[in-house]
């Protein structure tokens, strides 16, 4: 469970993040929507701990992510917008590394690394140095690292970016099976099919603010549109970074 | 150490070593082939010099028939005499014509004066700026000054006079150079090797633990996970420092070897870096790698991309001879304040133990905590910049 009020960050004279405030619910999947430069990522990485807003609330399960950055962190599970892994690991040294430093260890960390790559189907290149990865192979080691932990809340910063078509259906699935296990998953995209394809709830950002919230029924209600995609233009003015 | 920390550094340390690359440059062709090539080339210039001083200087006489007993002399003195007449004018021209050429020319007049008693010159014709034929025209004037000394020794002693009156003062050099010390003035330069290759050892795990780390995007994901950031930073921090030893162990012990292998002894100098002293230098100069393996982390740390940061290291990685150049320049002696100031004094503290007059113990172990010191502070600096969130870049 995700809570966010009232968030604000300015980077100089930009202002990022303009008063956004929503919440994403457990056993939910909430789309973070707007076109680039939005303030998706921005606010995704306040979530994350990366960075510190200038003002505003959030918090994740209870925990308060400005008071307690290191509990927020043991709760989230983050695929970043630039997940990079270790080239001159295997897969599941990638994966390991990340669970040693979730205080996992022997017996326990083995077992995780197991379970995670079983789950996200690498174990078939778990052994293999990461060098020669895939851009998908690489988004399922990345996303199985944020796994590693067994994490209640995900974060998805564009988690399809890059990905082929049969490597994206892979990582819906994935999205839909952590939901019915009772995640709380906020991912964030300019891709209007991705998010009709999975979201059960979606936030409309632009410009830093959130111009409208809701399932995507409530959403095509509210702008008497007929498509998402419809309510989605209505919502921002133009149909600026739709795909 | 802190678990996080210790897990930071291992993989640092696994992914250096399973980089082929880094691991040639860094433990192989620094620590192991630098001080061979170092060494051979110190060989070399040795054996050459060597060779040089036993072999026979070469000389042309010409109109030797007014001087037989000069001839005889310069053959006793080891010059290899060949005899040719010609006039100046011809001389002139077979020193243009040959390369090394010294002409030695016995006028006619010599005889003459020399039997009289008064000077009786001879000519030396050289070309000054061929340094060969000037070494060989240097060991003919020996020679005839020699002769000359000895004729005028028996004179003075024909008129009843001793000839030990016209030395008025002669000068009698006293070297007090330990054979090592001679030594270490040529290997001066290995305290350089040294300690660049300890750095060396460490430089790209440093690049590529911030800046590479950065640039693949893998820095983001990892500031996600339940750890302090500075432990992150320490780890890095830790296993560059581990690098470094391990660089500075295969760097000390090479030169060991191979030290071994140069005749320094027929120069009258002793190369004093048995195994003993290669252990102490490997003990003195650890606590540098600290110091090494945090600055080259806090200078990477500021770089956006991993070019950017080779090329700054290339410029840091000079910064700890500085000290060593200039104190070389203004040949300074050590003392305690200096045992403050990290390289230099391990220079001097390697010079010390080379020479086998090593400092004092109390002066060793300033230097070694003085760069522990220096080490940490780094290490604490590099921990703040960690914190700040500009080091996603």
């Amino acid at each position: 469970m995700i809570r966010v009020e009232g968030l604000r960050r300015n980077f100089g004279a930009i202002r990022a993040v303009d008063g956004v405030g929503f919440e994403a619910q457990d056993g939910r999947i909430t789309g973070l929507l707007g076109p680039n430069g939005a303030g998706k990522s921005t606010t995704l990485r306040i979530l994350y701990t990366v960075l510190r807003p200038d003002s505003g609330t959030a918090s994740i399960d209870g925990i308060d992510v400005l008071q307690d950055p290191i509990a927020t962190r043991r709760a989230i599970g983050v695929l970043p917008h630039s997940a990079g892994i270790y080239p001159h690991l295997t897969a599941r040294e990638n994966i390991a590394y990340f669970g040693r430093l979730h205080g996992l260890a022997g017996d326990a960390l083995a077992r995780r690394v197991d379970e995670v790559t079983a789950a996200l189907d690498i174990a078939g290149y778990a052994g293999r140095r990461a060098k020669g990865f895939s851009q998908g192979e690489r988004i399922k080691v990345a996303l199985a690292r944020a796994l590693v932990h067994g994490p209640k809340n995900l974060l998805l910063d564009e988690p399809t970016n890059g990905l082929d078509v049969m490597a994206t259906r892979a990582l819906r699935a994935l999205v839909l099976e952590l939901r019915s296990a009772g995640h709380c998953i906020l991912f964030s995209s300019h891709v209007m099919q991705e998010v009709v394809a999975l979201c059960d709830d979606i936030v409309i950002i632009d410009h830093g603010r959130v111009v409208a919230a809701g399932t995507p029924e409530a959403l095509r209600g509210q702008f008497g549109a007929a498509t998402l995609e419809d309510a989605f233009v209505a919502a921002i003015g133009d149909a600026r970074g739709l795909e | 150490m802190i678990s996080s920390i210790r897990a930071v550094m291992l993989k640092e340390l696994r992914e250096s070593l399973r980089d082929r690359r880094t691991l040639l440059t860094s433990l192989l062709l620094g620590p192991i082939f630098a001080p061979l090539f170092f060494i051979l080339i110190l060989k070399l210039a040795l054996s050459r010099s060597i060779a040089s001083q036993d072999e026979l200087a070469p000389v042309t006489v010409a109109n030797a028939a007014a001087a037989p007993n000069l001839v005889q002399q310069l053959r006793e003195s080891g010059l290899k005499v060949t005899l040719r007449d010609g006039s100046d004018a011809e001389i002139r021209r077979w020193i243009s014509e040959t390369d090394g050429l010294v002409v030695l020319r016995v006028p006619a007049n010599f005889a003459a004066r020399f039997t009289e008693g008064k000077p009786a010159a001879v000519m030396v014709y050289t070309d000054g700026s061929d340094s060969k034929a000037e070494r060989h025209a240097a060991r003919v004037r020996d020679a005839v000054g020699a002769y000359s000394a000895l004729i005028g020794g028996l004179r003075l002693q024909a008129r009843g006079v001793a000839p030990t009156v016209v030395h008025a003062v002669v000068v009698d050099q006293v070297d007090v150079s330990t054979p090592s010390a001679r030594a270490t003035l040529l290997l001066g330069m290995l305290s350089y090797v040294i300690l660049l290759i300890t750095l060396l050892g460490g430089l790209y795990l440093a690049i590529d633990a911030t800046a590479g780390e950065r640039e693949r995007g893998s820095l983001e994901a990892l500031l996600t996970l339940p750890v302090v950031r500075e432990h992150l930073i320490y780890g890095k921090i830790a296993g560059a420092a581990v690098m470094m030893i391990v660089a500075l162990a295969l760097v000390t012990a090479s030169i060991a070897v191979a030290l071994g292998a140069v005749p320094l002894e027929t120069f009258g100098m002793s190369a004093n870096f048995g195994p003993g002293v290669a252990w102490r230098v490997f003990l003195n100069v650890a606590p540098f790698a600290l110091v090494g393996a945090a600055l080259l982390t806090v200078v990477a740390s500021f770089t956006k991309s991993y070019k950017e940061a080779q090329s700054w290291l290339g410029v840091v990685m000079l910064v700890p001879t500085v000290p060593i150049a200039i104190a070389a320049v203004l040949s300074v002696q050590p003392q305690a304040s200096l045992m403050l100031v990290p390289s230099l004094s391990q220079h001097l503290v390697i010079q010390g133990l080379m020479r086998g007059e090593p400092l004092s113990a109390a002066w060793m172990l300033l230097a070694a905590a003085s760069a522990l010191v220096l080490g940490l502070l780094l290490t604490w600096l590099a921990g703040r910049l960690y914190r700040r969130e500009a080091i996603l870049g």
